[in-house]
C-alpha cells in the first residue's frame, strides 16, 4: 500500500529520470581516443585499398574506352585490351567448381550431422576443417600433376559421348587412334575440379553448422510421426538449414572466383570467350593479373588494377548476399561464416 | 528392426532433479541400440556390392567400349546403389527404399570428399619423399644449385627463413592493429564502429592476389622500392588484418558483460577493465584468431608471388633484395618444369602441409583449453 502511495506521489512530482552524466576518467578518455584512432586508421587503410582499386577504373576507361569491358583480348602495348574473356573464364571456373562441390559438400555435411556416429563426427569435422586449411598451392600442385591425366581421360570420354552438347565439344577427333591429349589439358574443366577441392570444405562447414542446429524437438516429432531418417532430413533438417545451404554455397562461390594459384598452375592462357569447358586454354581475372603484372607499365597496370576491382566487386557482391541469406534464415542467428 | 529406428542422436537422456526419491531409476545404464542393422539389411548391402562388382566387370571390361580405373569405380558405385535399391524394394515399402538409397548416397558423397583429401595429401607426400628425406634439404638454400641438380643438393632453408621473417613482420603489424580494432568495435562502439565492422567484413572478400597487387603498385612501382620481404610482409598483413580483426571481435564479444560491469563497479576505469578482465578472459579466443590468420597466411602464394621475387640465396634482410618463401618456392619449382626442381617443390609442399597441421592442432588445443577453463 505504502509503496503505491509513494510511487503515486513521485509520479505527480517528477517522473523524469535522474540525470546520470558521469564524466569519463582521463585515462578512459585516452583509451577511447586511442582505440578510436586505431579503428579509424584500419578503416582508412582497408577502405583505401577498395577505393584505390575502384579509382583505377577512371583512367582505364579513359585509355581503353568502354570496350575494356567487352574486348576479349589482352594485348600488352596496344589500346584495345579488354577483360570480357577473363570475366567469363572466372565465372566458368567458379560454376564448374560449384557444380562439383555443391553435391559433395551437401552430402558430406548431412553425413556428418545425420549418419556418422558421435565419435566419428568429431573426427570428420576436424578433417573438413583441415581440408579447408590446406593451402591452395598444394591443391594446385595436385591438380596440375596428378588430377590432370585422369581428368583428361574423363574429358575425352565426355566429349566423345556427350560431344553433341556444345559445352562438351572439343576441336579434336575423340575417336582418333592416337588422340590429341594436348587438346584436353589445361582446360577450365580441370581448373574447376581443382578449385572444387578448396570450395567443398568451406561450403560443407557452413552447411554442417546450420544442419547441426535443427531443433531436436522437430526431428523427434517427425520421427514419431513415422518418418524414416531420410524423411526427417527432407522435412526438417533441409528446410531448417536452407539458409546455410545457400550461404555456404555462395561463400564457396566467392572463394572460387578469387582463386589464383591453382588456376595459374593449370590453365593455359587463351583470350577468347568460349563455352567449351573441356578444351584447352582459358583465362581468369586473377590469372590474367598474375600473368601480366610483371611487364605492365603505367596505363596497363591501372587496367590490371581495374580488372582486379571488377573481380573484387564480384566476390564482394557474392559474399554480401551470402551473409544476408545466412543471417536472415532460421538457422542463421548463430551460424558463423 | 523397426522402421524409423535408424535415427541416432547423441542427446543426453534427461533425469530431472525435481523428482522425488521414490522415483525408480533404471539401473541398467547401457544404451539401447537404435542403429542396428538386421541380417537382412547387411546381406542385401554386401550382396549388392558383390553383384555390382561382377556386373561392372562384365559390362565395363567386356561389353562397353570404355576403360580406366575411374570409370570402373563410378560404374561400380552406380550399379551397387541400383542393385541395393532393387533388393530393398522386394521386401520393404517405398519410403524405406528411398531412405536406404539416400543414406547410401550421402555416405558415398562423404567418402568421395575424404578420399580426395587423402589422395591429395598422399600424392604430395609420395612425390615429396624423394627430396625431403635428405637432411641437406633443410640445411641448404638454392644458391649455386641448378634447377636440374640432383635432389640431394639444394634445399629450402632460404624459403623457410623467408616465410618466417615475412610472417613475423606481418604478425607484428596486424596483431596490435587487429586486436585494438576489435577492442574498439566491442568495447567503445558507436556508429563509426559499425562502419569499421562493415568495411572489415567487406575486405575479407578481397581476393588475396589484390592485396599483393596493391602493395606492388604503391610500394614497388609508386615508391620505387625493391621487391623485398617487407613488401611481401605488408601484402600478407593486408590479407591477415581483416581476418584477425573479425575473429578477435567474435572472441571479445563472447566475454560476458557481467565481467565488465563487475570491473567498473569495483571502481576500475574502463581501460583497466579491458586490460585486466576482458582481454585475459578472451585470451584463448584471441590466440585462436592469431593462429588462424597465420595458418592462412603461411600458405598464401598470390600476394608473395607479386611482391617478393623468388631468390635462390638466403636473405634475412627484409628491406633489400628478393626474399623467397615456402609457397613461392613451391610455385617457382613447379613452374620450372625440371623434374628435380619439381621434386624439391613437393618436398617443400609436404613441409608446408606439416606447418599447417601444426597450427591446426594448436588451434584445437587452445580452443579445448578455453572450453575447459569455463
Amino acid at each position: 500500500m505504502t509503496a503505491e502511495v509513494a510511487s503515486d506521489a513521485l509520479a505527480e512530482n517528477e517522473d523524469r529520470p535522474r540525470r546520470i552524466a558521469a564524466s569519463l576518467h582521463p585515462a578512459d578518455r585516452v583509451f577511447r581516443m586511442g582505440t578510436l584512432g586505431v579503428g579509424v586508421f584500419v578503416l582508412l587503410l582497408v577502405g583505401a585499398i577498395g577505393v584505390f582499386l575502384g579509382l583505377q577504373l577512371i583512367p582505364t576507361v579513359h585509355l581503353y574506352g568502354w570496350h575494356f569491358f567487352t574486348q576479349e583480348r589482352w594485348q600488352p602495348g596496344t589500346k584495345t585490351s579488354g577483360i570480357s574473356a577473363a570475366v567469363v573464364g572466372t565465372i566458368e571456373v567458379a560454376v564448374i567448381a560449384l557444380a562439383v562441390a555443391f553435391p559433395l559438400a551437401l552430402s558430406t555435411a548431412l553425413y556428418i550431422t545425420e549418419i556418422a556416429s558421435p565419435r566419428a563426427r568429431t573426427w570428420l569435422i576436424a578433417l573438413v576443417d583441415l581440408m579447408a586449411a590446406v593451402p591452395s598451392i598444394v591443391y594446385g600442385a595436385w591438380g596440375a600433376f596428378e588430377l590432370e591425366p585422369h581428368a583428361r581421360d574423363l574429358a575425352r570420354w565426355l566429349s566423345s559421348y556427350l560431344g553433341f552438347l556444345p559445352i562438351f565439344k572439343v576441336d579434336a577427333d575423340p575417336h582418333a587412334a592416337v588422340w590429341e591429349k594436348s587438346r584436353f589439358t589445361s582446360s577450365v574443366f580441370i581448373a574447376g575440379l581443382t578449385v572444387a577441392m578448396m570450395v567443398t570444405p568451406l561450403a560443407c562447414a557452413v552447411m554442417r553448422g546450420a544442419f547441426a542446429q535443427a531443433p531436436i524437438g522437430e526431428r523427434e516429432a517427425s520421427l514419431a510421426l513415422g518418418a524414416t531418417r531420410w524423411g526427417m532430413v527432407r522435412t526438417v533438417v533441409l528446410p531448417f538449414g536452407r539458409g546455410g545451404i545457400i550461404g555456404g554455397t555462395m561463400l564457396g562461390l566467392g572463394r572460387a572466383l578469387g582463386e589464383t594459384v591453382a588456376v595459374l598452375l593449370i590453365i593455359a592462357p587463351a583470350f577468347n570467350i568460349k563455352f567449351r569447358i573441356l578444351q584447352t586454354g582459358a583465362i581468369t581475372v586473377s590469372s590474367l593479373i598474375a600473368n601480366f603484372f610483371g611487364e605492365a607499365t603505367g596505363g596497363q597496370l591501372k587496367a590490371l588494377l581495374a580488372a582486379g576491382f571488377v573481380l573484387f566487386v564480384m566476390t564482394l557482391a557474392v559474399n554480401t548476399v551470402a551473409g544476408i541469406v545466412v543471417t536472415r534464415s532460421r538457422s542463421g542467428s548463430a551460424t558463423e561464416i | 528392426m523397426s522402421i524409423p529406428s535408424q535415427a541416432r542422436y547423441d542427446f543426453q537422456p534427461h533425469v530431472s532433479p525435481s523428482r522425488g526419491p521414490t522415483d525408480l531409476r533404471i539401473v541398467d545404464d547401457s544404451p539401447r541400440r537404435i542403429n542396428s542393422r538386421s541380417l537382412d539389411d547387411r546381406l542385401s548391402w554386401y550382396g549388392s556390392a558383390f553383384g555390382s562388382l561382377g556386373l561392372t566387370y562384365v559390362l565395363y571390361e567386356r561389353i562397353l567400349p570404355f576403360g580406366g580405373f575411374v570409370g570402373f569405380v563410378v560404374l561400380y558405385q552406380v550399379i551397387k546403389l541400383a542393385l541395393f535399391a532393387g533388393v530393398t524394394a522386394w521386401s520393404h515399402p517405398r519410403p524405406i527404399v528411398t531412405d536406404r538409397l539416400a543414406t547410401a548416397a550421402l555416405g558415398l558423397g562423404a567418402r568421395v570428399v575424404f578420399s580426395s583429401l587423402a589422395w591429395t595429401i598422399g600424392f604430395v607426400v609420395w612425390r615429396g619423399w624423394n627430396s625431403m628425406h635428405h637432411v641437406s634439404f633443410y640445411t641448404h638454400d638454392m644458391a649455386g644449385i641448378l634447377p636440374q641438380s640432383p635432389v640431394n643438393q639444394g634445399g629450402i632453408l632460404h624459403a623457410v627463413l623467408g616465410s618466417g621473417i615475412e610472417l613475423g613482420i606481418a604478425t607484428l603489424i596486424t596483431l596490435p592493429l587487429g586486436i585494438l580494432t576489435a577492442v574498439y568495435m566491442t568495447e567503445v562502439g558507436g556508429r563509426l564502429a559499425l562502419v569499421v565492422r562493415t568495411v572489415i567484413e567487406a575486405m575479407t572478400a578481397l581476393p588475396d592476389l589484390l592485396a599483393g597487387l596493391f602493395v606492388y603498385t604503391i610500394l614497388i612501382i609508386g615508391l620505387g622500392l625493391d621487391r623485398s620481404g617487407l613488401a611481401a610482409a605488408l601484402a600478407l598483413a593486408i590479407t591477415m588484418l581483416p581476418l584477425i580483426a573479425r575473429s578477435a571481435e567474435v572472441a571479445l564479444r563472447v566475454v560476458p558483460g557481467g565481467l565488465r560491469e563487475a570491473g567498473v563497479a569495483l571502481g576500475s576505469t574502463q581501460w583497466r577493465t579491458v586490460l585486466q578482465v576482458v582481454l585475459p578472459t578472451a585470451a584463448p579466443g584471441l590466440a585462436t584468431a592469431l593462429i588462424l590468420a597465420v595458418a592462412r597466411a603461411v600458405g598464401e602464394t598470390a600476394p608473395v608471388l607479386i611482391t617478393s621475387g623468388a631468390s635462390t640465396f638466403t636473405n634475412i634482410n627484409p628491406l633489400h633484395n628478393p626474399m623467397n618463401s615456402l609457397p613461392l618456392y613451391i610455385y617457382a619449382g613447379l613452374r620450372s618444369g625440371e623434374p628435380n626442381n619439381i621434386a624439391r617443390s613437393f618436398g617443400a609442399a609436404v613441409l608446408l602441409l606439416l606447418v599447417v597441421v601444426v597450427f591446426f592442432v594448436l588451434i584445437r588445443l587452445v580452443a579445448s583449453r578455453s572450453i575447459k577453463s569455463r
